[in-house]
């Protein structure tokens, strides 16, 4: 700030220490960011290079892999070798489950914003008092165990659970409705488990929007509805796609939920992939399909920073 | 933040409370049924948990059949030998891998916002954000594979250890944003007057950086470790034999018949994330105001 002043004295001594603090700084800082990234490197990235690898050879017979180079994994994720004349044939079973993996994400996305916006819009305009607690009520269950929450949802929908015990009470229904273990309930888990997650960033973007631009809208005779349309939404465009990306990555790659909630028998992507490195012992196609599932949210990501300018921000928002 | 002529009409609620309708049509920023979605979402998100956490406190067996109000769920729970080993586990992982990644977490926090933009800082930044980038189960397998490749080929196992690395290494970017943010906010001339008053760089990171941000620190350790402590696809996959944390104790228990004891024990796990998000939530707070 006083650099561009005259040069008092004064100003010449705190130039002096703004310019030693910064060459301070300028000594530490690759030592200071060596630590936290070289452990990220060794032993975050690193594994998923193995991955990589570990996706281009045999399976062992008993779990892990045989060092033998193969196209295999990638091969059996669309065809299937017949056990006698090692015929291919095209087995579709892989990719149904992506694409019905893709499908409860994207659902789950788009349940989340429709829900989530309205949320957002309403804790963004409440007097900043109610604001704080409206915020913290949403931060508790972002930030609660995601395995205790899908067991929450297990014990209220299971078919001697609350709601089935409620409507059989009332006389509604004469024998529980099947609710666990169906794609519904996935569904609900999924919307259930990331539902805050969308909820947050679009709170953040609108809570800065700048209301004066509504107010124009409402002078020049727009009604609610067009404002929403044509201000509000545009306005918070960036909290819509930081908060889709926030729910479509780990709703695709979401374990817990069908794990408690699909109890095995709908599978998606994150139990298949768990299944491969568990008890059907195929690490390599396992890690070819996480790979898969790798690229397929790269792209999202890439999609993302290509939509956005101040990436940055929205991560630390 | 936009504090326009708009907030003269939305920050006075309860004023006109007998005429609502007026008020509503003149806040410009009320949109129709937006608050019954808001009200909605909160039931939604909290009636699972209040279910079990009401139903930890029953006297009966049922899960979600009341039965009187009772503390035996809890008493079974906290007798459980098991339970107790897996606390044990499970804090020894998630202290470990709070301490390390909060310490690396600030340095880096330091490195990437104390001076102008530099390449290693983008580098850094991105390397930090990358664990949140992967899907969990992706990292699951890609660390069980790693460490697999380990115990093979160099026959090193870490046994605990092997968690530990891992719960650090996505622990990193969590405790690293609340830090940075601090930081970015942080007012430089105290620093600049301490080096001008002559102390060494320790003496002004000591006396004058580290205090200043210990509400960062202490609010990124929170998240950490709440994280960790939390973590459940991970540890799973990762975990050797006899391996127990919290969660899969807990996860163990859904595949036998249902009692409270499991009420119980979520319950005890929801009430330390609140705890640790609340006092999280309380400092990042109050830095604001």
């Amino acid at each position: 700030m006083a650099a561009a002043a005259e040069a008092t004295p004064t100003n010449q001594r705190v130039a002096e220490a703004q310019a030693l603090m910064r060459r301070r700084w300028l000594r530490a800082r690759w030592g200071l960011s060596a630590p936290a990234v070289l452990i990220i490197l060794l032993f975050g990235i690193l594994p998923l290079m193995i991955m990589v690898v570990y996706s281009f050879l045999e399976a062992g017979e008993y779990g892990g892999v045989n060092w033998k180079l193969s196209t295999d994994a990638y091969v059996s994720f669309l065809f299937q070798r017949d056990i006698f004349d090692g015929t291919l044939t095209f087995s579709p079973d892989y990719l149904i489950i992506f694409l019905r993996s893709i499908i409860f994400a994207l659902a789950t996305t788009v349940i989340c914003l429709l829900l989530g916006f309205p949320t957002a819009y309403f804790m963004a305009t409440r007097p900043p008092s109610q604001r704080t607690l409206w915020v913290f009520l949403i931060t508790i269950p972002f930030w609660s165990n995601l395995l205790v929450r899908t067991i929450a949802v297990m014990i209220t929908i299971r078919d001697e659970g609350l709601i089935n015990d409620f409507l059989l009470w009332l006389g509604l229904i004469d024998k529980p409705i099947v609710m666990l273990y169906t794609n519904f309930a996935i569904m609900l888990g999924l919307l259930y488990s990331f539902l805050p997650f969308m909820v947050l960033p679009l709170y953040a973007s609108i809570e800065k929007m700048d209301f004066r631009l509504v107010e124009a809208g409402f002078d020049l005779y727009a009604t609610r509805g067009r404002v929403l349309r044509r201000i509000i939404i545009p306005l918070a465009k960036p909290g819509i796609i930081a908060g889709c990306l926030l729910v479509f990555i780990p709703a695709i790659g979401a374990y817990v939920t069908p794990l408690i909630l699909g109890g095995g028998k709908h599978l998606i992507i994150g139990d298949l992939i768990a299944l491969q490195f568990g008890s059907s012992r195929n690490w390599p196609l396992g890690s070819a399909q996480a790979l898969i599932l790798m690229v397929g949210v790269l792209i999202a990501l890439l999609f993302y920073v290509r939509t956005t300018t101040g990436k940055a921000q929205a991560l630390h928002g | 933040m936009a504090e326009g002529s708009l907030t003269a009409t939305a920050a006075a609620p309860g004023v006109a409370a007998g005429s609502r309708r007026p008020r509503r049509a003149l806040d410009l920023r009320y949109q129709p049924g937006f608050g019954t979605v808001a009200i909605c979402c909160v039931l939604l998100l909290y009636a699972p948990i209040l279910v079990l956490t009401v139903f930890s406190f029953n006297g009966g067996s049922s899960v979600t059949r009341w039965g009187g109000f009772g503390l035996g769920w809890y008493a079974k729970a906290l007798q459980d030998e098991g339970f107790h080993d897996a606390a044990l586990t499970t804090l020894k992982i998630s202290i470990t891998a709070t301490i390390v990644s909060t310490l690396v977490a600030t340095a880096a926090a330091l490195a990437t916002t104390r001076t102008r933009r530099w390449p290693g800082q983008t580098a850094t930044f991105i390397v930090i954000n990358l664990p949140l980038m992967v899907p969990e189960i992706v990292t699951a397998v890609a660390s069980l594979s790693f460490f697999a490749l380990l115990a093979s080929v160099a026959h090193l196992n870490f046994g605990l250890g092997n968690l530990m690395l891992v719960h650090t290494v996505f622990c990193i970017p969590f405790a690293y944003m609340p830090i940075r943010a601090r930081l970015e906010d942080m007012d430089l001339t105290l620093e600049q007057a301490a080096a001008d008053l002559y102390a060494t760089p320790w003496q002004t990171f000591k006396r004058v950086t580290l205090p200043l941000l210990m509400p960062g620190i202490t609010a990124g350790a929170a998240l950490a470790f709440i994280v960790s402590f939390d973590d459940f696809t991970i540890t799973q996959l990762v975990a050797g034999p006899g391996q127990m944390t919290l969660p899969l104790f807990i996860w163990n228990r859904t595949r036998v018949p249902l009692t409270p004891e499991i009420n119980a024990m979520s319950t005890i796990l929801l009430g330390v994330s609140v705890i640790f998000v609340t006092v999280s939530f309380l400092i990042a707070r109050r830095r604001r105001d």
